[in-house]
């Protein structure tokens, strides 16, 4: 309810929450456009006070204080498992060997020995595209299967079949096809998280509520009204879920992809350094692949709640 | 316009699992234009049925159904449906609703400007110019459902369909809406069937009831005529004799004659 007179122009980033309270009387519109109201919402919003700063602050620890525990604990007994010596390396070696390698992630001495910056980019692209093409694909034709019954029935089975088949499964085939390691990476990025985009989108579309549909149908309106005003919000939360199960699996799947085609990325790195026998390169290469996932999911939760936040 | 709306012969009957139901039967109706008509009945007496076939929502089985001299074969925008639970999207602001309504219907001939007064016009009608670009959810059920009769007569339809518009609100609210939309009718002298189940209601608002017998099978039982001066006053009529007698012939019907209903239910 924080959210009144959110208008969808230039001004929506900048409205910070506002206390429940009623804050700008809206008068009758004559004949001006929406536009012009986001002006005195905007200055309103900008009046509202913030919050004490005691009361910030407790706020602040009660979020922050349980994950900063719990991966103190981790931490904790990663260290004594690793006291007494053995192939793992403890925390403070993982920590030197680290602030090493982040001292300079983005040099370049040939194809095969490259910083840590160019290997996560080079794995962000091929997921990127790979991700891409899938959402090109997945979300129109997710739209179609849960629009005409027929072509659902005739692609599911399809689906069903393809689904399980492990992503590294297409490997090969896209090796065969492209003749080049790079490509063959994206298109398994493509096939695997080209499922969920489609399941997703067309459960999405069959559960559009029939009140909006008997809408549309009342209104008589035209098929394209009907996608964009109707299908397409409210589809949207299922398809984002859709798109963050994807983007999970692509970033799951390219680290071993890459393991598979080599050249530069994460996965391969983690390969090299193992082929090396940096263990605690590999450790490091855990905790950027989790921290890298971690982001991606988060952005795309972050995006899903400012789409959907007028829809709710 | 003696007959607007022409029901004649219609059935419904519904493919289920257990079989066919017979939901409507041998329904014949007329209606004249301006007319306000209630349907009146239990629940499960195929009243929304009735309206969803005059809406075009929904085909008859047998039978058939004219607007205006036409064949009803398909929703439009010329019956324009109040839904019972608003119907709102709620990723537009109550204007926007609204104009994607009369966009619909007026695009063709009007420029942007004209549209906009519209959408404007239909706002102010119920009296919610103040609310116009708030989204459905920050605003009560009962504007909500005013947003819902705004949308529906903006498009100015030739009928207006009301399915139990009232029936999730509050008492005072739905008295207030009821005298709104009298006074709506009024003036915009529009065509309306309402099926509602509240007795008051339909004596209040209607020129004519409609009951109807208890499903499965249902028709029309009796078609009572509301004699009443126009404007009603809520108050006045508690205590004008030819309110009651309606009242009472309704109730009457409902629970006398029609009154089994929850054996049969069972």
């Amino acid at each position: 309810m924080s959210t009144t007179l959110t208008m969808r122009g230039e001004f929506a980033g900048e409205l910070p929450a506002k206390p429940e309270t009623e804050t700008v009387p809206v008068k009758p519109v004559k004949e001006k456009t929406m536009e012009t109201h986001a002006n005195p919402a905007t200055q309103a919003a900008a009046a509202a006070p913030a919050n004490p700063f005691g009361e910030m602050l407790s706020n602040a620890m009660r979020a922050v204080l349980p994950p900063v525990l719990g991966v103190l604990l981790l931490v904790g007994i990663w260290y004594v498992a690793t006291l007494k010596g053995g192939s793992i390396p403890g925390p403070v070696v993982v920590w030197q060997a680290a602030a090493e390698l982040f001292a300079d992630p983005f040099y370049n001495n040939g194809p095969n020995d490259q910083g840590i910056g160019w290997n996560v980019l080079a794995s962000l692209e091929r997921v990127g595209l790979g991700f891409g093409l899938a959402a090109l694909v997945g979300i129109p034709l997710g739209f179609m299967l849960g629009r005409f019954a027929f072509l659902s029935a005739m692609i599911n089975p399809i689906i069903s079949l393809l689904r399980p088949v492990s992503p590294l499964a297409w490997l090969p085939i896209g090796l065969l096809v492209f003749q080049k390691a790079d490509p063959a990476a994206t298109w398994t990025i493509f096939i695997c998280s080209i499922w969920p985009m489609i399941m997703n989108t067309a459960q999405g579309v069959q559960r559009v509520p029939q009140d909006y549909l008997n809408v549309a149908r009342v209104l008589d309106l035209s098929e394209w009204k009907v996608v964009t005003k109707i299908l397409f919000p409210a589809v949207l939360p299922y398809m984002l879920t859709g798109i963050r199960l994807s983007i999970g699996t692509a970033w799951l799947v390219i680290v071993a992809a890459e393991m598979l085609t080599g050249g530069v990325g994460i996965g391969f790195w983690v390969w090299d350094e193992w082929n090396n026998l940096k263990v605690e390169h590999i450790i490091i290469a855990i905790f950027i692949i989790g921290i890298v996932g971690l982001i991606l999911e988060q952005a795309l939760i972050l995006l899903a709640k400012k789409l959907t936040k007028e829809s709710s | 316009m003696e007959k607007f709306v022409q029901i004649e012969n219609v059935g419904q009957t519904f493919d289920t699992k257990k079989g066919k139901f017979v939901a409507l039967r041998d329904i014949d109706l007329t209606l004249k234009q301006g007319e306000f008509v209630a349907l009146i009945g239990h629940s499960g007496c195929g009243k929304s049925t009735l309206l969803n076939l005059i809406a075009g929502l929904t085909k008859p089985t047998t039978g058939v159904l004219l607007c205006d001299g036409r064949e009803i074969a398909g929703p439009g925008p010329e019956r324009a449906v109040v839904f019972q639970n608003h119907s709102l999207l709620p990723w537009l602001t109550c204007f926007e609703n609204i104009y994607l309504a009369v966009e619909r219907v007026f695009s063709q001939k009007e420029g942007k400007a004209k549209l906009k007064a519209r959408t404007q016009a239909a706002i102010e009608l119920v009296g919610l110019a103040h609310a116009a670009h708030k989204y459905p959810h920050e605003i009560s059920g009962g504007m909500k459902q005013r947003v819902g009769i705004a949308r529906a007569l903006s498009m100015e339809p030739k009928v207006l369909l009301m399915d139990e518009p009232f029936g999730a609100l509050d008492a005072l609210t739905r008295a207030k809406l009821q005298d709104e939309l009298m006074k709506i009718c009024e003036k915009t002298q529009a065509t309306v069937v309402m099926v509602t189940h509240d007795v008051d209601e339909a004596v209040l608002l209607s020129d004519r009831i409609v009951m109807m017998t208890n499903g499965p099978a249902a028709t029309i039982g009796e078609i009572l005529e509301v004699n009443l001066p126009r404007p009603r006053a809520r108050l006045e009529l508690a205590h004008d004799p030819a309110y009651i007698d309606c009242r009472a012939a309704v109730l009457e019907f409902l629970y006398e004659k029609q009154a089994h209903v929850e054996k049969q239910a069972a």
